[in-house]
């Protein structure tokens, strides 16, 4: 086999190994959404945060503006406190709510930022406000049979 | 009594020293290739023409093999998604399986296999031939004209076949499971999309698929610059080879996998 041959299948192979890299970084992975560029910092703190995990997404109306940076707890107030990275192009006023939210029933957590009217919008670094924790199913469970056996006990006195 | 004792004693310390001063032989070759391989970058063309014959020659293998992994995951993966209603997860299924493990894994366990025993019966074949000597009598260092490329070749074309596997997988799964089957195919990529992340999964892979090709090139030459120069030897030579980077190779994975995944 000749040196021009040879080179040409090995150039094809780079090629189309470097193409399929390329397909797994761009078409299957999310290289192309999570470079946003720049980005500012928003805090907020939770009472409980659930099943929140750093890198989840920031949603605003549905639309990602941002990811969750770091999670910590504020080890005096026994609260946890998000950091998030949102977009630069991305600014909300002061009055904006934070809450944790789950898509679909079983899915993964997210903060969802519900706009406020305020004039003033938040600068980067400042803490959010108004928060809503994370949704428990087993406090909820537990509400629930607690009315159910309250509603139970009313009938029962009624009866009487 | 005692004497059979002490025999067995020392039949069972000589298969351990012997292993071991094998594994530092085979340290000291991996090093003495490191040290030679300037020649295979300067005159580059040795390197390219060794991989041609291990990566484009286990082109096919690779793009049938993923190809069929990947519908065959299509297929299973639908199977057991449908019970739980989200069968528009097949996506991340597929993904996330060939990309984090299938890909690396088993284009290795078929590198080793197709191009690493080749490689180990041709320089075994050149040493029992006595062509490795001759070139040492020319002056020629033979693991820098001959060893050294062929390791490179193999380190090289490793995680380029390993993409190819995955992306051909990922084809694969998206054949069976949106063109037959019949999954969305707007959810089956954008659910893959968000949750195949580029650094945690797909770089691991990349790096996991480039130590598998150190492991398998590296045992291929020194299993060939090892063997016993007759044709048996050559020939238990390239068994090992196979054997032993299987081994290897499904060994590193899991200590790979230990520290890459660990669930954070």
């Amino acid at each position: 086999m000749n040196r021009m041959t040879l080179d040409l299948w090995v150039g094809v192979f780079v090629a189309i190994g470097l193409a399929a890299l390329l397909f797994l970084a761009l078409k299957v992975g999310n290289l192309a959404s999570t470079n946003t560029g720049e980005t500012y910092v928003l805090k907020a703190n939770f009472d409980n945060i659930g099943g929140l995990k750093v890198r989840a997404p920031v949603k605003s109306a549905g639309v990602v503006v941002g990811r969750v940076g770091d999670i910590r707890l504020d080890a005096e107030r026994y609260e946890a406190v998000v950091t998030m990275n949102i977009g630069s192009q991305f600014r909300f006023p002061r009055d904006t709510f934070a809450k944790i939210r789950t898509s679909g029933l079983l899915g993964e957590q997210y903060i969802g930022l519900a706009v406020g009217g305020d004039e003033q919008v938040f600068k980067p670094g400042d803490s959010v406000k108004k928060t809503e924790s994370a949704m428990v199913l087993e406090d909820l469970v537990g509400q629930f049979l607690f009315d159910k056996a309250a509603e139970g006990k009313e009938k029962s006195d009624v009866n009487k | 009594m005692l004497d059979r004792a002490t025999s067995a004693l020392r039949g069972l310390g000589h298969r351990v020293t012997s292993r071991i001063w094998r594994l530092g032989f085979a340290s000291r070759f991996f090093l003495a290739t490191l040290l030679y391989s300037g020649p295979s970058f300067r005159r580059f063309f040795l390197t390219v023409r060794e991989i041609y014959f291990t990566g484009v020659l286990s082109l096919i293998i690779i793009l049938v093999s993923g190809l069929f992994v990947g519908m065959v995951l299509g297929l299973q993966g639908y199977d057991t998604l449908q019970r739980y209603g989200s069968s528009e997860a097949l996506g991340i299924l597929v993904a996330l399986s060939l990309v984090r493990e299938l890909g690396p894994v088993v284009s290795a366990l078929l590198f080793a296999s197709r191009a690493g025993s080749a490689i180990t019966a041709e320089i075994g074949l050149m040493k029992a031939t006595e062509q490795l000597s001759a070139m040492e009598m020319m002056a020629v260092n033979p693991i820098a004209r001959v060893v050294a490329p062929r390791f490179w070749a193999g380190v090289i074309s490793m995680p380029l076949l390993a993409a190819l596997f995955s992306a051909m997988g990922i084809f694969g799964g998206y054949l069976v499971g949106v063109q037959l089957i019949g999954v969305d195919e707007g959810s089956f990529w954008s659910q893959m999309q968000a949750s195949v992340d580029f650094r945690e999964d797909i770089v691991n892979g990349v790096i996991k698929s480039a130590v598998f090709g150190i492991i398998v090139s590296w045992i291929a030459v020194f299993e060939g610059y090892d063997s016993e120069p007759t044709a048996e030897g050559v020939s238990g030579a390239t068994t090992r080879t196979v054997v032993t980077s299987s081994l290897a190779i499904l060994a590193a994975d899991f200590i790979l996998t230990a520290f890459m995944f660990r669930g954070a």
